[in-house]
């Protein structure tokens, strides 16, 4: 077990960078989710820490190695590759003791490992088919299987869940967490999907273009998002994020409406500041339909139309306008309503989040 | 009639089609083969017969009997060709397979400048017919005394194979994922190992048509060969075909014989490696 630290670490392709001198330090034991949209650099920086990729600056250490130069092999790590990368030409046995065989353990040994495994994640019958006779689902464990075979310092996922079916994903999911907790081992974890992250990690990185937005337990990104990229990225459905002014105490939206300035922020703005107002949908209510968790006085309410509604069971999103556009909001006890229906909405204010309109960062704090 | 039954016999009747085409496509490629064999087997006269006489009326085996006398009784330095042939096709092969490995990883794994063209390139060299390299490659063997030597046509056949074992090596390996060797690597492999553990043997039933590939070329080689070749020092079996004409007469009945121990070999190696041609091995790897 140990821990992974990044320092500066720097990749280029030609003179192209695609991730800038980001620092990050992993736990040991700890479960941290590499999480942003295609393109931001999260699958580049595993592949930086797995070796597979050569680092164009920065330091990268794996308990107190520097490993910048080192082989993949020589990291001790394992990896789970999106497409599952199984051996074909051998079984599943064959597969997961393949690292064990190369390291020239004896087959004494290596049954044992693969069998212990095996019991892990429920593969005892498919030990002798071949990855071709195996569903999705099976491939996926066998990966799993393949890399916790041989007891790595770190576990490297590199979006494991998301050629899986929804149901197989969540299925999935919640083994991942129990292996976590069984083989107690650092792992790093990409994936794109904010609800895998959420749900496994110790701590969410959230990354953007190559750099890094913000750290921080799930609950932390979720309650206290630092940039408004991360307000956006964190949460479904998403928080609604609206230009707004700062004049005489409210929050003037680009048609004129107003709402009135959030207690929190009176010190932290300046009259005439573009800023972007922040909501989640939690708490943007149909009056009566949602949850005070704020103080009551700041608890705002609005006559608005419904522009839109999607009845998901036990609660309902709301779609409803307000200063020109369309808002997210969450109805629990939900009652029928139709678009065009005139509602009071409650804006939460106490919940709301304040960004400053050019660097996009939280006024919170 | 009701409509199922005028689909049933529609689809009869294309069945027999199909059989029927089959059947002439299949004479077509077979029966020369047929011919070749029959023709070893019968008496001179019959073969130049006109009309021809297509039902033999005997059958023997004194070509091949002749064939393997000593010079003088018919005989050709049958055993001599062959050993020839054999060297030069199975060196050769060995070396185009090696370097058509190599090459082909290399395309289809790594990007390099130039690579595009160095492909063409290679390519474009095949578009020039064997008869027009003979002359030039004739005067150059003889400045460097390689003339009737094993190893002037073993280079030559490496020089004709590889393009061809390069391009389609290249194929193969492409068909293998790149996350296979990383996934080894990271399992401990040297990049070296990976190859030789997880992507050679998926490309393996590739490498394996490559090779016969090359093999057959080498051994029918003719147009090369015959300039290239003076004795038995060196003469493969398709030149030792020329043994059996004089200036006058063709002895088509010895020259059946041969091409006939010719194919021998070449079916049985063919046959062989055949079995290693599955497809589809790399069906699972990735996700399917």
């Amino acid at each position: 077990m140990a821990t992974v630290s990044l320092k500066n670490l720097v990749k280029k392709y030609g003179s192209l960078e695609v991730v800038h001198a980001i620092n990050l330090d992993v736990a040991d034991r700890e479960f941290v989710a590499l999480v942003g949209p295609s393109g931001c650099g999260k699958s580049t920086t595993l592949r930086m820490i797995a070796g597979l990729e050569a680092i164009s600056g920065g330091h990268i250490h794996i308990g107190d190695r520097e490993v910048n130069n080192l082989p993949p092999r020589q990291r001790n790590i394992s990896m789970v590759f999106q497409s599952y990368a199984l051996y074909p030409h051998m079984t599943v046995a064959e597969n997961m003791g393949f690292s064990l065989k190369i390291a020239g353990k004896s087959q004494d040994e290596i049954a044992s490992a693969v069998a212990d495994a095996a019991k892990t994640l429920g593969l005892e019958e498919l030990l002798e088919r071949r990855p071709s006779q195996l569903s999705g689902g099976q491939r996926q464990r066998v990966a799993m299987g393949r890399a916790i075979v041989r007891h790595p310092d770190v576990f490297l996922f590199d979006e494991p869940l998301s050629n899986l079916d929804a149901k197989l994903r969540m299925q999935m999911r919640t083994e991942i967490k129990k292996l976590h907790a069984k083989v107690q081992s650092t792992v790093i974890y990409v994936t794109h999907d904010q609800v895998e992250a959420m749900t496994l990690a110790d701590r969410i990185v959230i990354m953007r273009d190559g750099h890094i937005e913000q750290v921080g337990p799930p609950e932390e990104v979720f309650r206290r998002p630092a940039t408004r990229f991360v307000a956006g990225f964190i949460g479904s459905p998403t928080m609604n994020l609206h230009n707004a002014l700062v004049s005489d105490g409210r929050l003037v939206f680009s048609n004129g409406d107003t709402l009135p300035l959030p207690g929190q922020f009176r010190d932290r703005v300046t009259a005439g500041q573009k800023v972007i107002f922040g909501l989640r949908p939690d708490d943007l209510y149909p009056t009566g339909h949602g949850i005070h968790s704020g103080e009551a006085a700041e608890v705002h309410a609005v006559e608005v139309p419904v522009s839109l509604t999607e009845p998901l069971g036990n609660e309902t999103l709301v779609f409803a306008e307000f200063a020109g556009q369309d808002w997210i909001s969450r109805m629990l006890n939900p009652k029928t309503l139709r678009a065009g229906d005139r509602i009071n909405l409650s804006f939460d204010l106490s919940q709301s989040h304040l960004f400053d309109a050019k660097t996009e960062q939280s006024l919170r704090g | 009639m009701d409509e199922n039954q005028t689909n049933r016999i529609k689809q009869i009747l294309l069945k027999i089609g199909h059989l029927v085409g089959l059947f002439i496509a299949m004479a077509i490629i077979c029966l020369p083969g047929l011919w070749i064999v029959l023709s070893s087997l019968r008496p001179t006269v019959e073969i130049m017969a006109k009309p021809p006489v297509w039902i033999p009326e005997s059958l023997s085996f004194d070509a091949y009997i002749a064939m393997f006398s000593g010079v003088g009784q018919g005989g050709i330095p049958v055993l001599d060709y062959f050993r020839n042939s054999i060297i030069i096709s199975v060196t050769s092969t060995v070396i185009a397979l090696a370097i058509g490995l190599a090459g082909g990883y290399a395309f289809a794994r790594y990007r390099f400048r130039g690579k595009t063209a160095i492909f063409l390139g290679f390519m474009l060299t095949r578009t020039v017919p064997g008869i027009a390299l003979s002359l030039p490659l004739f005067f150059v063997y003889a400045k460097l005394g390689i003339i009737d030597t094993h190893f002037g046509l073993i280079i030559a056949y490496v020089a004709l194979n590889v393009p061809f074992t390069v391009w389609l090596i290249d194929g193969f390996f492409r068909q293998v994922p790149r996350d296979l060797a990383e996934a080894a690597q990271i399992d401990g492999c040297t990049r070296w190992q990976a190859f030789w553990q997880v992507e050679f043997p998926l490309a393996r039933s590739g490498i394996a048509s490559a090779g016969i590939f090359a093999f057959l070329i080498s051994w029918n080689e003719f147009a090369l060969a015959s300039q290239l070749t003076r004795s038995t020092n060196s003469k493969t079996l398709p030149v030792g075909l020329l043994d059996y004409t004089a200036e006058f007469t063709i002895d088509w009945r010895g020259m059946c014989a041969l091409a006939v121990v010719m194919i021998i070999p070449a079916l049985t190696l063919t046959f062989i490696v055949q079995k290693h041609l599955v497809s589809g091995l790399t069906s699972g790897a990735v996700k399917g």
